[in-house]
């Protein structure tokens, strides 16, 4: 299994060793050592909340950077559908795509036309009635590690389609092949245009043995800046239409991808606490009767991701007027494929390589576990309780776990000192 | 390990968005012990029914868990107006819920067989005007 590679790194000369993303951190990852914050690689699942809430700047993405892609190649951009709501006073798409290509992509694969496609797939794998209810998109990357880690119970009812930023991958290469027969593989390179840090560890970490077809993943932010320079007075060629319609569109935002399937029963949440909200609830078989989770671990959906320049209410609001522009038939997959020969079933070649199966926190040593968790428990009734995480553990029961497994020292509590003599 | 791990909540029966809180509470420490995903399923599931019974039925009351090598215990006990027929309530679709609480589209009659069904072995120890007391027994 290949090591996950998160995207999030900290500047050890800006980070003050504060408390802020200590305590935001939804799953618990964060620790601070030696005056400076540390991630948990294995908790972390790359939502991006503390380089939201960093005062300091000390937090960041990593990513491709546009001065590091190699222009002698066939490249092909990749826009998320939340690009498009990132303008002010944006009339059509066309400008969008034909600054893409005056900043020298040699092609542009909208990600909005893939999620079309996308929304055909998943109606044919909940046609399936063996498959496991209710379905959960695994769209959001964060939302799909989440599950992975914490939610062993829900992993096989995550829809196992490729996402839209891949399948968008997949079929922009194809495209480049048939229409440029003299380019070989290695000639053309996907450049993904990405809202958010945890589509770039998605590309980063896929599993040994799996094709990506997301080359290159670049932050929605550096390609803005230089989409502003570019786009005004730019005359927006012929090839510059967009392809997607609203429907594609709509998946940069909360509901989108839930309202394209065209099913009554859908549930729609976004924002990484309101998630796991939904999740130990749906785990609790407590939400009645649901055929379709959407899950979104930035509110409202894309638009509002760590890696979006814009403020994402004001994006979603924009990316629905434009919605307005386009046509409003989606692309179909049967355009492309023979769906009738699928027989009902999702070909292998559009379901994610890896599948979706409960991975545990290190080794199962059940009785190693309730011993530590025993001596944790009872030095945590010692604590002041207060969760101040001066400690550099987010809360007082975090700490007390920590100091059983040796990670951290009694004496780190600042705030008694009757401990000495513990 | 001789002492059982023992973890209690208070089950607020005067708020009814909080209840769940302690079975949510109860599946991360199994999931941190380590115990396999189907029975923390079914942990999940029977307790969160019994939680929801409690605000529902008795205003709240206490939940327990006990974890030893071999056996995980889910003690709920209330002071509320106990069963007068644990066979009726044994049977599915028999509720004694109120209109407001069904409205709510809960107090379908499922809870008790729910339970009994996501559990290994449960007892039910009940009196008319006392209060219950209901164990959910888990082999590891």
């Amino acid at each position: 299994m290949a090591v996950y590679t998160h995207s999030v790194e900290i500047n050890t000369d800006k980070c003050t060793g504060c408390t802020t993303c200590l305590r935001r951190c939804p799953v618990e990852a964060i620790r601070i050592r030696n005056d400076k914050a540390v991630i948990d690689a294995f908790q972390c699942i790359d939502c991006g909340e503390c380089i939201r809430v960093c005062q300091h700047q000390a937090k960041h993405a990593s990513y491709d950077k546009l001065s590091d892609l190699d222009y002698n190649k066939y490249l092909i951009a990749l826009p998320a559908p939340s690009l498009f709501g990132q303008f002010n006073h944006l009339d059509e798409a066309d400008f969008v795509i034909q600054g893409l290509l005056d900043m020298g992509f040699s092609d542009v694969y909208e990600v909005a036309k893939a999620a079309e496609y996308v929304t055909d797939l998943t109606r044919i794998y909940m046609a399936d009635p063996t498959a496991a209810k209710p379905f959960i998109s695994s769209a959001c990357p964060v939302v799909v590690r989440l599950i992975k880690l914490r939610f062993p119970t829900l992993c096989d009812q995550l829809v196992p389609i490729l996402p839209p930023y891949e399948l968008a991958g997949k079929l922009a290469k194809e495209r480049a092949m048939e229409r440029h027969p003299e380019l070989s593989p290695e000639d053309i390179q996907t450049v993904f245009i990405s809202p958010c840090p945890a589509k770039v560890s998605w590309a980063k970490s896929v599993m040994e043995g799996q094709e990506v077809y997301v080359d290159k993943v670049t932050s929605m932010n550096d390609v803005y800046m230089e989409l502003l320079k570019r786009m005004k007075g730019c005359e927006p060629g012929p090839g510059a239409s967009p392809e997607a319609g609203s429907v594609g569109f709509r998946w940069g935002m909360t509901g989108g991808e839930a309202a394209s399937l065209m099913n009554d029963g859908y549930l729609a949440a976004d924002g990484i606490d309101n998630v796991i909200k939904v999740l130990d609830d749906l785990e609790g078989g407590m939400l009645g009767d649901i055929e379709f989770v959407e899950l979104n671990a930035c509110s409202p959906g894309c638009v509002g991701g760590v890696m979006a320049p814009t403020n994402g209410y004001a994006a979603r609001l924009r990316l629905q007027s434009l919605g307005k522009t386009v046509v409003i038939k989606p692309n179909r997959l049967e355009d492309i494929e023979d769906v009738e020969s699928f027989g009902g079933v999702v070909p292998e070649v559009y379901k994610e390589g890896a599948a979706f199966t409960y991975m545990p926190d290190g080794s199962p040593d059940m009785l190693k576990r309730m011993i530590e968790m025993r001596k944790a428990e009872a030095l945590s009734e010692k604590l002041p309780n207060k969760d101040c995480g001066a400690c550099g553990s987010p809360t007082c029961k975090a700490f007390a776990l920590d100091v059983i497994r040796g990670e951290a020292q009694l004496a780190d509590c600042k705030v008694r000192s009757e401990f000495d003599g513990l | 390990m001789s002492e059982a791990l023992h973890y209690h909540f208070d089950v607020d029966g005067a708020n009814f968005s909080n209840a769940g809180r302690a079975s949510v509470e109860t599946k991360k420490l199994l999931r941190q012990i380590g115990v396999p995903a189907e029975t923390i399923r079914r942990i999940a599931v029977a307790m969160y029914e019994g939680e929801i019974n409690m605000v529902i039925h008795a205003h709240g009351g206490d939940a327990d868990v006990y974890i030893t090598e071999d056996k995980i215990l889910i003690q709920l006990r209330d002071e509320g107006p106990g069963i007068r027929s644990v066979e009726e309530a044994m049977k599915e679709g028999f509720s004694t819920a109120p209109e407001n609480i069904r409205a709510l589209g809960f107090g379908a009659g499922m809870g008790l067989p729910n339970m009994k069904r996501y559990s290994d072995d449960m007892h039910i120890d009940t009196k008319v005007g006392v209060g219950t007391t209901i164990e959910l027994w888990y082999n590891l």
